[in-house]
């Protein structure tokens, strides 16, 4: 009986997704802020940077030990800190590539490049920063482009972040195009994200606790102790969507990149809480 | 050396807390190498030491069944500002490592 | 000769060689071990672990030994364990998870100056009780927590 009102709910929110399309990026922002706050009274918005930690004291307890006195982050952060600040072969820095000198910037990305009506990522921007310089670009997922974005990240830790949908029907498209990706059921397990992320957020999968996915993009690149390193946004990106059976697709590509755009548009607001570490 | 342990050592009162992260595999012995099916060797700290100002406040035996990477905490009383505290291993087959520090 | 007396004899001299050692300073830790005690790390329960380590076959519950440990382990090979054991005269605490395979952990012997608390991280191989044996004043004391390991949905 359980089973069949879930599918029947999902139904329902697959046939609403066409209409609320229709949506600006604003009033989808305000309703996905509401459905998580009402969901979750007494957790300030900022307390969502925190995860499933922000609504589990269970599981808090664990993390807190883990990451209170040696952040498992703390190696790849220095990493990253020294590849940033050390000049390519032809002397120039990535902070030259980058507004502010590349400090206190990500909370700016995914932004919509208007002359060539794509989105950007941090990650994106680092290697097309090495390209120009004539170094090769980072390999996706893990190591130096994680350590190094975890640094620029974590210079921007505690501003808001502020993704901007302009009014420009061509960036109206992408982050449609990333909203579409979060409602759509995929994979053999035939589940979207908001399936658990959203509508089951706070109830059990097995023995773990599904995080809303209000503030997830916060506290990327993020330390898994199932990984046992550092990884980006898009590995998880990919990962999930093989836990539900979907093929996924390559890190940095056109669907990932318009994901994060929306769904890390969904935390504007929240401050930037990474480089982060979770289970 | 002393690159694999980070350290800690702060002060309370006269009751210095020393927390220390060891970089280890703390091998089991009972794992199995997913691609040739050999047993990885067992590789653990088996010994822990611990002084304060030359004088052992810890000595420990650990087992395999310490999580990798180990953390470890203490407590000892009658600590003051600048005393030294220095935190050492020896591992199953023999190889160590030892740090110091502070008390800040 | 009489067998018990020349028993007698032999605890005074090791008796007085303690007493002299603590007045020196030259004693640190009550209990060192000497070698890494192999056959009470190989032991399928705490029982025989006990023996191996301090000669002991009964422990005497004690609320004066709190475990902190999560309810439920999100991952079952990094768990945090914090024992803080009250009583006075401390010397040894050991950390055992009952139902792995060789329950014994660590062994922790204590100078006279440190505190009963120690904090480390360990492998459980499914749920089961974390139990503390704190050796003071010559008693074994114990306490335990049961800790509920699972396999994970998605994050693990």
């Amino acid at each position: 009986m359980k089973a069949l009102l879930t599918t029947a709910t999902a139904l329902a929110l697959l046939v609403g997704a066409p209409l609320a399309a229709q949506a600006s990026p604003q009033q989808d922002l305000k309703e996905f802020r509401e459905y998580y706050m009402k969901k979750f009274p007494g957790v300030p918005l900022n307390e969502f940077s925190n995860g499933v930690y922000a609504i589990d004291p269970v599981s808090r307890v664990t993390w807190e030990a883990i990451e209170e006195d040696f952040p498992p982050y703390e190696d790849d952060l220095k990493k990253g800190e020294k590849m940033f600040k050390t000049p390519f072969a032809n002397g120039k820095t990535y902070g030259s590539c980058f507004p502010n000198g590349g400090i206190g910037i990500s909370q700016n990305y995914p932004y919509f490049d208007a002359a060539n009506n794509t989105v950007k990522t941090l990650e994106q921007e680092v290697n097309e920063c090495r390209v120009k310089n004539g170094e090769k670009p980072l390999k996706a997922n893990k190591g130096d482009i994680a350590a190094v974005t975890a640094y620029m990240v974590y210079t921007s830790r505690g501003n808001k972040v502020n993704v901007k949908v302009p009014n420009d029907p061509r960036a109206l498209a992408w982050y449609e195009r990333g909203k579409r990706h979060f409602y759509m059921k995929r994979g053999q397990l035939n589940l979207s994200c908001a399936n658990c992320h959203k509508d089951s957020s706070g109830l059990y999968i097995r023995a773990e606790m599904l995080s809303p996915a209000l503030g997830h993009t916060t506290h990327f690149p993020v330390f898994r102790q199932a990984w046992g390193d550092l990884g980006t946004l898009h590995r998880r990106y990919g990962g999930c969507n093989k836990q539900v059976r979907a093929k996924p697709f390559p890190s940095q590509s056109d669907e990932y990149r318009a994901l994060e755009y929306f769904h890390t548009y969904m935390s504007n607001g929240i401050k930037v809480n990474g480089p982060g570490s979770r289970k | 050396m002393a690159d694999s342990i980070k350290i800690r050592a702060t002060l309370k009162g006269d009751v210095c807390t020393v927390k220390a992260l060891i970089k280890h595999e703390m091998e089991t012995g009972q794992r199995k190498d997913k691609k040739t099916g050999q047993v990885i060797p067992a590789h653990f700290i088996q010994e822990v030491n611990c002084t304060h100002n030359g004088s052992n406040v810890l000595n420990a035996a650990w087992g395999a069944a310490i999580s990798k990477n180990p953390y470890l905490s203490i407590e000892f009383a009658g600590a003051k500002k600048g005393d030294k505290v220095s935190l050492s291993w020896v591992d199953n087959k023999g190889e160590k490592d030892s740090t110091e520090t502070a008390i800040g | 000769m009489n067998t018990k007396r020349r028993i007698f004899l032999k605890s005074t001299l090791a008796g007085s060689a303690i007493a002299v050692a603590v007045g020196a300073g030259l004693l640190s830790p009550r209990q060192v071990l000497a070698a890494w005690p192999k056959d009470a790390f190989e032991a399928k329960n705490i029982a025989a672990s006990l023996k191996g380590i301090y000669n002991a076959d009964m422990t005497t519950p004690s609320s004066d030994i709190e475990i902190k440990a999560p309810d439920i382990a999100e991952n079952g090979a990094v768990v945090p364990v914090t024992v803080n054991a009250g009583m006075k005269g401390i010397e040894s605490i050991s950390l055992f998870v009952e139902q792995n395979g060789t329950p014994l952990i660590a062994v922790f012997n204590l100078a006279p100056n440190a505190i009963g608390t120690v904090s480390t991280r360990v492998k459980m191989g499914k749920t089961s009780n974390v139990v503390a044996v704190v050796k003071a004043g010559g008693t074994m004391y114990a306490g335990r927590k049961e800790v509920k390991v699972t396999i994970g949905g998605c994050g693990g």
